[in-house]
């Protein structure tokens, strides 16, 4: 395995051709108003209000079962609010104009949505083309995560770490404009935990926006703008970080 | 600026179920082989009645390629896991893409399995040169594609449940019926030397009903499965 490359601009990184929507200027990146989400009688998020503005990273500590990836889940559109309303690149939660939005979108969870039985390139190659991004870009993402010398390893023959390397990969072969990492630095070595830097750096130079959530603060608040503290379902803000 | 059209996202989806099915070797090393030994019993169960055998082959064939067609259309290695289906989504992979490149990956499956228990059923059973025989070509393709439809429909309806194993079995099953019993009147009619179009109408229309049921639902079914 080689060693991460600080470097976060791949051959494509100016003149990529993928098909994200049109966020205006001066547009959200996400805007949530008065969320609230409830599984059964059961109130996971109550009153959320959240707005992310382009080339901002917002971090959201709480503890488990806090509501954090019910909160990055409603961010990647994954999921609907039943309580506020939700516009997320520009479009509304519910909306058709949603379909077109994800595509912008890029979500690290706890576990990698790899194909077991393809290489590690072999999923990027399928990411990318389902993305349509350019497949050339492949090596060099997989060059920057320091897996160009086990790309033809199987993803089930990968350690846990070498395939959150590879999620980190595919963020920056994909190049979302906005990226949700939760618990971004869970199950990276030290070397391999410099890729959230350069993942985050790479998608605030684009001007895109950045969530981190994690129950750890410390690892996360050197990257961050401005921090919110999420409890019972509600989010607190604790303010810029520097 | 577009991203991928609808049949690229299609070829994608089929290229790598059949990639992942080839490396897993679900159905190509486990089902399909299983299948063949399955015909090859029967014989033994019935005995040297020659005749009877001859006579019962081509249901025989059709019967094991329904039962074992069943595993294969919805083998855990076309199953995507809760991330992978996010990652789909996040992708704008179009969930009708994703019905008919999986669709396509078990058709070419099924088929193969079909070219494997053919040559079986000849050898064991001995049914004769059965007048019109090339029609059953197109009765395989048919019933190939027809058990590929259902199957990738009831994933698409069992994607995300606990019980995904256990209630597909139940969804294909009385799905397949229809399959089993039009291709095994085709069979009838060619040997009476009868018109199989009102039979091969129906496998056809049914495929193409299930066709536009798993492109319309898919979406609807996709988004419900999160």
């Amino acid at each position: 395995m080689g060693e991460i490359s600080r470097e976060a601009t791949g051959p494509n990184a100016d003149h990529h051709d993928l098909h994200f929507p049109a966020v205006t200027e001066g547009t959200p990146i996400a805007e949530l108003s008065g969320v609230g989400v409830r599984f059964g009688r059961m109130p996971i998020l109550r009153g959320v209000d959240l707005t992310i503005d382009p080339g901002e990273v917002v971090g959201v500590v709480g503890p488990n079962g806090s509501g954090k990836s019910t909160l990055l889940r409603i961010l990647a559109t994954l999921l609907k609010p039943t309580e506020g309303s939700a516009s997320i690149l520009g479009a509304h939660i519910g909306s058709n104009g949603v379909l077109a939005a994800r595509s912008g979108i890029a979500l690290l969870g706890h576990h990698p949505g790899l194909w077991g039985e393809l290489t590690l390139e072999e999923n990027l190659t399928f990411v990318a083309r389902m993305a349509g991004a350019p497949t050339d870009g492949v090596a060099t993402a997989l060059d920057q995560v320091g897996l160009g010398g086990a790309k033809l390893r199987r993803a089930d023959h990968s350690s846990h770490g070498m395939q959150r390397r590879v999620e980190f990969a595919r963020a920056l072969l994909t190049k979302p404009q906005l990226l949700l990492l939760d618990e971004a630095h869970a199950g990276l070595d030290r070397a391999a935990q410099m890729l959230v830097n350069v993942t985050v750096s790479d998608v605030r130079r684009r001007q895109g926006a950045v969530v981190l959530v994690s129950h750890e603060p410390d690892r996360m608040l050197p990257l961050v703008d401005r921090t919110y503290h999420l409890e019972g379902g509600s989010l607190l803000p604790n303010g810029p970080t520097s | 600026m577009t991203g991928p059209t609808f049949w690229c996202q299609v070829k994608e989806i089929a290229r790598k179920d059949l990639l992942i099915e080839g490396r897993a070797g679900e159905a190509l090393f486990i089902t399909i082989p299983f299948g063949a030994v399955a015909l090859m019993l029967i014989p033994l169960a019935i005995g040297t009645d020659k005749p009877l055998l001859a006579q019962v082959g081509p249901g025989m064939f059709l019967a094991v390629a329904l039962l074992f067609g069943m595993l294969v259309a919805f083998r855990q290695t076309a199953a995507d896991t809760p991330p992978q289906r996010e990652l789909l989504t996040l992708l704008g992979t179009d969930p009708a893409a994703q019905f008919v490149g999986r669709m396509a990956s078990s058709t070419l499956l099924l088929l193969i399995f079909e070219a494997v228990l053919a040559p079986v059923t000849l050898i064991l059973y001995n049914p004769g040169r059965i007048p019109g025989w090339p029609w059953l070509l197109l009765v395989m393709f048919l019933l190939a594609l027809g058990l590929a439809l259902v199957g990738t429909l009831a994933g698409s309806v069992t994607a995300g449940l606990r019980t995904r194993n256990t209630l597909t079995p139940l969804l294909v099953a009385p799905l397949s019926m229809p399959l089993l019993l039009a291709s095994a009147q085709v069979v009838e009619a060619l040997r009476e030397e009868a018109s199989i179009l009102l039979w091969i109408t129906l496998l056809a229309t049914m495929n193409l009903a299930i066709a536009v049921i798993g492109v319309l639902t898919a979406r609807p079914l996709e988004e419900s499965s999160r």
